[in-house]
């Protein structure tokens, strides 16, 4: 049998129509009980490879023969091997272009909507680590919002668009993910926008976000309104697109809230968290629709694999609004907090520019799960 | 940290994975018993896979030093000395020795683990003779101190108290289980 390959836009395309699939990890097992490939119908072994050096026989009546199998490993090499025997063995399986290394750094862009005024917005979904970006397009320009650092996913995707980026912005400093916004900012020679309190340490030049601020894209004026809204971060700070699309950075996702702990502040910022959450997002409208920085779960996925619910909605269903108690909510979000990301500290330094590691650094530090949210 | 004394050297540098841990498997085969492999390696992951295959196929990792972007793990092959007897009378459990260092007692606790597992923890001011070169070595140690001598399961210093009383030491004493077990205070060779 024929070894096929499977890349991560496959993987990625599988999980936004809810395909079943049958994967093999053989990483070790304390790599794979940090993070693996999620999807809402896939099912996982997990067998590492170096157990599997002699052979594959005793793990054959493990795989299913009714389900598409892919063998999946850090950085591919393994995988392969294991494939080979298995197809070997008679199996028709494939192996993970890339591995995990890959699979943390894939971005698939997904149309979110039409704008008014003939422009268009796009959300860019990191299936692999949850981190979600935003490219506003407009009359031939661009503003990306929350880049990661695989800048070049976005410059491309400018210029099969035709469009030139000309606002790049951060949400707030991030914790979890190195931030592409300096860099793409100084690719593109776009102007790069951030927090001022967010911004204290930083050792670049930016711009700073402030609150009521106005950023027009494309001459059909596509207005971004910054509002501040404090919590997870003391600068984080909102977006209101086009007057439709509130983008909530690290402060609200579909099913969870924002953890204010990351910069060892729980306890001075759950207040703020629950100003901006119960006073300022409360004040707008329940149509706009949110769109998050981050999701933690494949449930929070739309059907076409966008990431996003209005206002309203979540208002209704998101457990982490609907805390009257203010006491049980500064319990939520202080003690029940899931592990902090890997290598935060790292990561809050390389986004200030205070350390400029190596690319293959920069991977192993975001190497890992999500988890900027507390449900 | 000096050179480690190792039975091997596998070069794996610039090898992807699975390939460190294909080569050292096969390196293993070559082995003797107890004996242990250095395996240089320049892939990150290669640690932690390391240790988990080590365990899962009852070699003993001992630990990796990190040197100039070069990994050295250290990697001991299994042997069977969890299941032999010991024969020498004169024992002491770990809790003993314990409570005579705490106490400040007068004695040489001689650690006769090859000089790997040494490096990645011993009991502070331990002397390190391994088993293999205790013959040799034996007169470095002073005939009429209290010694009390420890390894990893109590069997290779089983061994070593023989010798030692053989050659005329009075004072021997084995520490069952030893280090495998050993809850008290340890030190490394600095890294």
């Amino acid at each position: 049998m024929a070894v096929n390959v499977m890349t991560a836009s496959d993987v990625t395309k599988k999980i936004f129509n809810q395909e079943s699939l049958f994967i093999l990890d053989v990483r070790n097992e304390s790599e794979f009980q940090d993070w693996k490939i999620e999807g809402q119908n896939f099912e996982h072994v997990n067998v590492p490879y170096f157990e599997l050096l002699d052979g594959v026989e005793e793990i054959l009546d493990q795989i299913p023969s009714d389900k598409e199998t892919l063998v999946v490993c850090a950085k591919e090499g393994s995988s392969v091997m294991v494939a080979e025997m298995l197809s070997e063995a008679g199996l028709d399986v494939s192996y993970f272009k890339g591995g995990m290394k890959a699979w943390s750094e894939h971005l698939e862009p997904v149309k979110v909507s039409d704008l008014k005024n003939g422009g268009e917005l796009y959300q860019f979904v990191r299936i692999g680590k949850g981190c979600l970006s935003y490219m506003v397009i407009s009359d031939g320009e661009a503003a990306i919002i929350d880049p990661t650092r695989m800048t070049d996913v976005f410059t491309q995707f400018a210029k099969e668009k035709g469009v030139t980026i000309q606002h790049v912005f951060d949400t707030h400093l991030h914790a979890d993910h190195i931030s592409g916004g300096t860099m793409l900012a100084e690719e593109t020679g776009a102007t790069y926008w951030m927090p001022p309190k967010d911004a204290t340490e930083v050792t670049f030049n930016y711009q700073p976000l402030e609150d009521g601020g106005q950023v027009t894209i494309g001459d059909t004026a596509i207005d971004i309104h910054a509002l501040y809204s404090p919590g997870h971060t003391i600068g984080s700070t909102s977006f209101i697109v086009d007057e439709k699309y509130l983008m909530t950075g690290d402060i609200l996702f579909i099913d969870s809230i924002g953890r204010p702990d990351l910069a060892g502040k729980a306890e001075d910022w759950v207040a703020d968290l629950r100003e901006s959450l119960y006073s300022r997002y409360k004040a707008l409208s329940e149509d706009l629709v949110v769109l998050p920085a981050h999701f933690m779960i494949m449930d929070e996925l739309n059907e076409d694999g966008t990431v996003g619910a209005t206002l309203g909605t979540l208002f209704s269903k998101n457990h982490g609004l609907n805390i009257e108690d203010e006491a049980a909510f500064r319990k939520m979000v202080t003690e029940n907090l899931p592990p902090q990301p890997n290598s935060y500290q790292q990561i809050r330094e390389t986004n200030m520019g205070k350390i400029t590691p190596e690319d293959e650094e920069q991977r192993e530090m975001e190497i890992g799960p999500n988890r900027c949210a507390v449900r | 940290m000096n050179q480690l004394k190792t039975d091997y050297l596998l070069d794996a540098k610039g090898l992807a994975c699975p390939m460190p841990i294909v080569k050292t498997k096969k390196t293993m085969k070559e082995l003797d018993a107890g004996q242990v492999v250095e395996v240089q390696a320049t892939d990150q992951g290669s640690t932690a896979d390391m240790e988990a295959w080590a365990n899962s196929s009852g070699h003993q990792y001992l630990g990796t030093i990190e040197e100039e972007d070069v990994l050295k793990h250290y990697i001991r092959k299994s042997s069977d000395e969890d299941t032999t007897e010991t024969k020498y009378p004169h024992t002491a459990s770990n809790e003993d020795v314990k409570a005579k260092l705490s106490n400040n007692e007068q004695m040489i606790v001689l650690d006769v683990r090859e000089s790997a597992e040494y490096a990645f923890g011993h009991i502070p001011n331990a002397v390190s003779i391994p088993l293999g070169e205790l013959d040799e070595r034996a007169d470095e140690l002073n005939k009429d101190d209290n010694i009390y001598v420890v390894c990893r399961t109590g069997s290779r210093s089983d061994l070593a108290s023989q010798k030692l009383a053989e050659k005329g030491f009075q004072n021997v004493v084995n520490v069952v289980p030893g280090m495998s077990e050993w809850s008290g205070d340890t030190e490394k060779l600095n890294n």
